[in-house]
């Protein structure tokens, strides 16, 4: 390779060129590690406490003789997951599937999405109300630090241009053809990122802890309102189980778009705070 | 050689793995489960630090009840003894109250029916997560104690039922806080009919700021203690004691 010196570049610039810029702060890598294992943990122990009454109602009360929206049961040959009045064969997921050792059980959810793996539901609530402590308090001091070092004026409250239907519509285009931001572009979050972290951070957790509370019949008595505003415990106890199925979904698009955007380099980022710049594409 | 997406997808994997054969094992040390409970002992506190001693639980209308309400747990228990008292609709059951009293004292149904009562609609959570709503009445917990006097070494109040449920008798166990407040009843009638034999007839607990496996049924003594080690198995409840549920069930 010979050296020119006319400033024209049609070489691809190399790795150890392209900057290492600091993206992540400690305290938003710090809560995403302690986040990565709390929502696993929260979600598979909370599969094991709904294992314990696989029926979702709206209302104030809800029990076997009442009838559910959402049901995961088996009959003698399938396993069924209804919902409203959809009935879908479920078979070897739930209600009914086949343990480690090859035994059939007649649980809702497999044991290989719970905690512990076998049925527990002094255990799965154990875990699940320690972890509680860990996610609440971990939401709120987020919040408050991320307030303060502007991390959510700054980073992830959008700007009135990226609200435009045509700005959205532009972005939803280049997920679909997996065309990411590159060069300083990728130091800034689209607007689907910032409306996904923000539905997260300020919608989904809020909504998931605060019906977690409502489920406590001692809050219930020391703050009422809480019945009101989510309609009733079951209900509380119904919107709980949407909310952690829509994190779950955000998991999913997460870690697919981190595979999808380089994740030796995402997941530095994550660790170290520093994210090499993807190259520029060519125009 | 490993390419870096095979690595990190390989890491990815093992992590999973690890994660659920992890947490198993987590799950089976006495040590961790005893350190989880901190969540326990952090909720026990933080609820009874926010919470009015007297805050009431919700109360509902009659057309807010559950057209069923579902019996859980025991709801025949065995025994020629209870047999007996069915037979004669409970004209020979006693209440007992003692342990730390200054009086202790024995109640027959007939005078625990005619002592002031109280009616509340309210909705009964177990801990599996249904919820029924339904009307209970019964003699304030509160009266019974100022009756027998407790004493002050007193903490806890411990219910013994008369149902035998494998290993030993259910009983549970509250602190004094609820013991005395003011929907804390021993029922004896449910939706306006003397309380059914699978509901715990003829006297269950009703303590509306906890889950369903605190409300004692069939219930024939009332126990004043200081400390709960040397009740049961020590950990203040049938199912703390045989099944590791936490003995604070107000969440």
């Amino acid at each position: 390779m010979t050296e020119r010196n006319d400033g024209k570049m049609d070489q691809p610039v190399p790795i150890s060129v392209r900057p290492l810029v600091y993206r992540h702060r400690l305290i938003t890598r710090l809560w995403h590690w302690i986040n990565a294992i709390t929502v696993f943990v929260m979600l598979m122990s909370g599969l094991m406490i709904f294992n314990a009454h696989p029926r979702l109602y709206w209302g104030q009360y809800g029990a076997n003789f009442d009838t559910p929206w959402l049901m995961i049961g088996a009959t003698e040959d399938r396993g069924f997951l209804q919902i409203g009045g959809i009935d879908l064969t479920t078979t070897g997921v739930l209600g009914r599937w086949t343990d480690g050792q090859g035994q059939t059980e007649y649980r809702a959810f497999p044991g290989w999405a719970t905690i512990p793996s076998t049925y527990s539901l002094s255990a799965g609530r154990r875990w699940h109300l320690a972890f509680a402590w860990v996610l609440a308090v971990g939401v709120l001091l987020y919040w408050l630090a991320s307030f303060l070092n502007r991390h959510v004026q700054k980073d992830l409250f959008p700007r009135r241009a990226e609200l435009s239907p045509r700005h959205i519509w532009h972005d939803i285009k280049d997920h679909a053809r997996l065309r990411f931001p590159t060069g300083e572009a990728a130091l800034r979050y689209n607007i689907l990122q910032k409306l996904a972290y923000l539905g997260v951070l300020f919608v989904l957790l809020p909504l998931i802890v605060l019906t977690g509370l409502t489920m406590s019949p001692a809050l219930n008595a020391a703050w009422p309102w809480l019945l009101d505003l989510f309609g009733g415990r079951q209900s509380a106890r119904s919107i709980h189980f949407i909310a952690a199925t829509l994190i779950a979904m955000f998991i999913v698009v997460h870690l697919l778009m981190v595979v999808l955007a380089g994740p030796y380099n995402e997941i530095r980022s994550m660790i170290t705070g520093r994210y090499r710049l993807p190259k520029e594409r060519k125009a | 050689m490993i390419s870096r997406r095979r690595l990190i997808g390989g890491i990815g994997a093992s992590a999973g793995g690890l994660l659920l054969s992890g947490c198993d094992r987590l799950n089976e040390s006495p040590d961790f489960r005893e350190t989880l409970r901190f969540g326990e002992r952090l909720s026990y506190r933080a609820q009874r630090l926010i919470m009015d001693r007297e805050a009431l639980a919700r109360e509902y209308r009659l057309d807010q009840r559950s057209p069923v309400f579902r019996p859980n747990g025991t709801r025949m228990p065995v025994g020629d003894a209870y047999a007996t008292h069915t037979a004669n609709k409970f004209a020979d059951w006693r209440l007992r109250i003692d342990g730390l009293v200054a009086r202790p004292a024995s109640f027959s149904m007939a005078q625990i029916r005619a002592m002031p009562h109280r009616s509340q609609i309210t909705r009964h959570d177990c801990v599996e997560g249904w919820s029924a709503i339904g009307k209970w009445t019964g003699v304030p917990l509160k009266l019974l104690l100022d009756h027998a006097g407790v004493r002050d070494r007193a903490r806890f109040a411990v219910f013994h039922c008369a149902d035998d449920y494998g290993p030993m008798r259910y009983y549970e166990s509250i602190d004094l806080i609820d013991a005395y407040h003011p929907q804390t009843i021993l029922a004896w009638a449910l939706n306006d009919q003397l309380l059914p034999v699978p509901n715990g007839a003829p006297l269950r607990l009703r303590v509306e700021r906890m889950l369903g496996y605190k409300h004692a049924k069939y219930v024939e003594r009332v126990e004043l203690v200081e400390s709960l080690d040397r009740v049961g198995f020590g950990k203040g409840g049938y199912w703390e004691d045989t099944n590791d549920y936490e003995w604070y069930a107000g969440i």
